[in-house]
């Protein structure tokens, strides 16, 4: 019993630290787009982008978690400030609709093969009459290859 | 079926294409404005940095406005500032409102650059830069002169710091009152 409580308390200091990690700056640096350059900020040197890097090393030091530094840029920036689109609301679209787009490229080129497949292997007939006259003309000019 | 499925879906890429390139007129706005076409200006309502509230453009119309586009951390932006509160405190009795557009910026870094210069003209928000886009600002400070119907007779690239530009502005007001 002891030993399950021991388990139980360590695994929730163990929880409490992961969370309390402070966000590393670099890796925020990495997800956030500089909105004038528009490449990631540490990427970039422009103004802003490093008026941006110190708001970033500002709130790390205030406490901020990753997730509430992401939301004050926003809120100053807009979602575009985030490199990877959120993975809710509208932002989902950003990821649902470039798999759409692909899975429905995928489908539309089979079809096309299959049926461009199909028309190919349409049986030609031999058989069918010639126009006496064409079929005259064919014979002649034959006649004056063979000759 | 496939065929008319492939059609389509490039018929609908043409669509787009076709509606991007006429909705996406800002970079011409310049090039026209100043070339005497009298585009209209992109409308816009944006948050208020120097109180609460919003500013729409088009509520300005019966008025010339001298739109500027700017941002704390542009360098430029700080030589000319003291000149558009001069213009703005100069004409405002005239119709003329002067509105300062702050873009790609933080709020506050925004406000203490107004106290530093003791702006008084009214000053937008448009920290992701949407509105800037739709008049095709590439970079910082630029100018939009606004006639009384809402037209942009004029648009200055740059800081309007020196004499000839300065004078260019004067000359773009008087056109937007008359």
């Amino acid at each position: 019993m002891r030993v399950a409580l021991l388990a139980v308390l360590g695994a929730l200091v163990a929880a409490g630290t992961a969370t309390a990690a402070p966000p590393n700056a670099a890796d925020l640096e990495a997800e956030i787009v500089c909105p004038v350059c528009e490449t990631t900020l540490d990427q970039s040197n422009a103004p802003i982008a490093q008026r941006m890097k110190t708001f970033i090393r500002v709130r790390i030091a205030a406490g901020d978690s990753e997730g509430e530094i992401k939301d004050a840029l926003v809120a100053e920036f807009g979602s575009e400030v985030l490199a990877e689109p959120p993975g809710g609301g509208f932002g989902l679209l950003a990821w649902l609709l470039p798999l759409t787009a692909l899975v429905g490229g995928a489908v539309v080129v089979g079809l096309l093969i299959r049926s461009w497949s199909r028309r190919r292997g349409v049986p030609v007939d031999d058989d069918a009459d010639l126009d006496p006259q064409l079929e005259r003309l064919v014979d002649e000019e034959l006649a004056r290859f063979d000759g | 079926m496939a065929q008319g499925v492939a059609i389509g879906l490039v018929a609908l890429l043409f669509i787009l294409l076709a509606w991007s390139l006429l909705h996406d007129e800002g970079g011409d706005l310049s090039k026209k404005a100043n070339a005497g076409e009298l585009p209209s200006a992109p409308d816009f309502t944006l948050e208020r940095l120097d109180q609460d509230g919003t500013i729409q453009l088009s509520s300005l119309r019966g008025k010339a406005v001298v739109l500027n586009v700017w941002a704390s951390w542009c360098i430029p932006c700080k030589d000319e500032a003291p000149y558009l509160e001069q213009v703005w405190r100069a004409n405002r009795d005239r119709g003329v409102v002067v509105v300062g557009l702050d873009a790609k910026d933080f709020r506050a870094d925004a406000r203490r650059f107004a106290n530093r210069f003791a702006l008084t003209f009214p000053l937008a928000y448009d920290g992701p830069g949407d509105a800037i886009g739709r008049y095709g600002v590439t970079g910082f400070p630029e100018t939009f002169v606004i006639d009384r119907e809402g037209r942009v007779v004029r648009a200055f690239a740059g800081a309007v710091n020196g004499k000839p530009e300065r004078g260019q502005l004067r000359s773009a007001i008087e056109d937007a009152l008359s």
